[in-house]
């Protein structure tokens, strides 16, 4: 078979099979796009539905029953810097927060002093969901997002209507050792945060994942979380990127703004 | 290989040249991916696709492809389905290709399937080639299952996500051994199904490389 290895026969078969290969790969890649991104819309609204404590367990809802509920979610855009709801007309729907943070025209880069969350850049707008009745807001989902120890977690934390009791948290996307960081996913845990609260009696941010278990009978309890066991540097990526976005780097006045009704 | 024989083709990967316990490859992704039971098995199945379709494919061309460029050959092939199988999952099975992220690209490099490509089916027709990718896709499974039943449940005390063990944290009474949920302890779970593999088929020992020398200094240091 010496014969193959002539310089045409060579370019014949390296044309050839690229150009099969090629075909293949792109038209896997068009024809299942769609299904794709579907996919991963639907899993964030999963997400949401269920930190905001409208839907207990979304793995049982089908598609279409996602959809559905999902309605009840009004996505607005935030611009982080003034803490007031954006007026330049972008539209909250088609937004993503994680592709703006990437593009220098949408972010910010953070000085690393202030990066507590090493997130390095931040969108200027943030997408945020409001869950209405009427015209009083119920609860408010803020996005959030930090670095724990191999990978930066995405989730969100959802505020009662009183902007400081936390009715749910948790992550949608994050790539930490399961069974250790990964217990972040554990619905016990995540289900601690509920009805903590982000201030204390003098309006100061006061919300911490501490090291060990939390002293129940403790009038500090409300303001503290467990952390997990074998997964420190986890728990403490989370305290980190929970207080930055609550901070003044973060949601911190729009939180307030949105408390005085004047967002 | 004179005369190839299905059965045998398809069955000695599995135990008596297990693509891991034998030939010790792929054993980047046995560390992995084998947390889990469920990431386990659809890793299983994603890399006896891949190796079963690319022997096929690098076999039905195997008169065709010049000696020189049949790594890259083989290469092209394999990374094409790889990402096939990648699009896939990602439209079908969202929350286990979320689960395998990087893994299932790295099929790629998994030796195993390279490896059957080289070894086998650049020199045997494509049926035997194609029953060889699934043998050794087998033989690589078997492995990955085995480990993932140990680490997922003496891990987090469940096999495929549903709670064998009741585990402390949830309220239960078992105390989940940690190790068992990073990397180091799979080495140590292979290590041991090689062992005890040698054991049963003791065909497999390699002969000592290296005897050690007796100590010969007479007197002591001084």
């Amino acid at each position: 078979m010496a014969s193959n290895d002539t310089i045409k026969k060579t370019l014949m078969v390296t044309v050839g099979l690229s150009l099969v290969c090629s075909v293949l790969v792109s038209s896997a890649a068009v024809f299942l796009k769609p299904t794709q991104d579907e996919n991963k819309v639907l899993d964030v609204q999963k997400n949401i539905l269920a930190i905001s404590g409208l839907v207990k367990d979304p793995k049982a809802l089908s598609r279409s029953e996602i959809t559905a509920k999902f309605k009840e979610v009004t996505p607005r855009l935030v611009n982080v810097e003034t803490g007031r709801f954006d007026t330049s007309g972008t539209d909250p729907v088609t937004y993503n927060q994680r592709n703006a943070a990437k593009d220098p025209a949408t972010s910010v880069k953070l000085p690393s002093s202030e990066d507590q969350a090493l997130i390095k850049r931040q969108a200027k707008l943030a997408k945020v969901y409001e869950v209405r009745k009427g015209d009083q807001l119920e609860t408010l989902i803020l996005p959030i997002h930090g670095y724990g120890l191999w990978s930066t977690l995405y989730g969100y934390m959802a505020l009662d209507a009183d902007l400081k009791t936390v009715v749910g948290f948790g992550f949608y996307e994050h790539a930490e050792t399961p069974g250790l960081g990964g217990e972040v996913d554990n619905a016990k845990w995540k289900a601690s945060w509920k009805g903590k609260e982000i201030y204390d009696a003098n309006g100061k941010l006061d919300i911490n994942v501490i090291k060990g278990s939390v002293n129940l009978s403790s009038p500090r309890a409300i303001h503290e979380i467990d952390g997990l066991s074998g997964a420190t540097l986890t728990a403490r990526g989370v305290d980190n990127l929970v207080k930055f976005w609550l901070s003044n780097n973060g949601f911190g006045p729009f939180l307030a703004n949105l408390k005085k009704g004047d967002a | 290989m004179s005369v190839i024989n299905t059965k045998e083709v398809l069955l000695t990967p599995i135990f008596n040249n297990n693509p891991i316990a034998l030939q010790i490859l792929g054993i980047c992704s046995a560390l992995a991916v084998t947390t889990g039971m469920q990431t386990s098995l659809v890793m299983t199945l994603a890399v006896i696709f891949v190796t079963a379709f690319a022997n096929l494919f690098v076999s039905v061309i195997r008169n065709h492809i010049p000696g020189s460029i049949r790594i890259i050959v083989q290469m092209t092939i394999i990374a094409s389905l790889v990402i096939l199988v990648d699009q896939f999952l990602k439209a079908y099975a969202f929350d286990t290709s979320k689960q395998l992220s990087v893994f299932v690209g790295l099929i790629i490099t998994n030796c195993i399937v390279m490896g059957r490509a080289e070894a086998f089916a650049m020199k045997n027709p494509p049926m035997a080639s194609f029953i060889d990718g699934i043998g050794n896709g087998l033989g690589y499974g078997l492995i990955l299952l085995v480990v993932a039943f140990f680490r997922e449940l003496l891990g987090a005390g469940k096999l495929f996500g549903v709670v064998i063990l009741p585990t402390v944290n949830n309220g239960g009474w078992y105390n989940p051994n940690g190790l068992m949920l990073l990397a180091p302890s799979a080495f140590f779970l292979i290590g041991l199904f090689i062992w005890a593999l040698r054991t049963w088929k003791s065909d497999q020992v390699e002969t000592e490389e290296h005897k050690m020398a007796p100590h010969t200094i007479a007197s002591e240091a001084h």
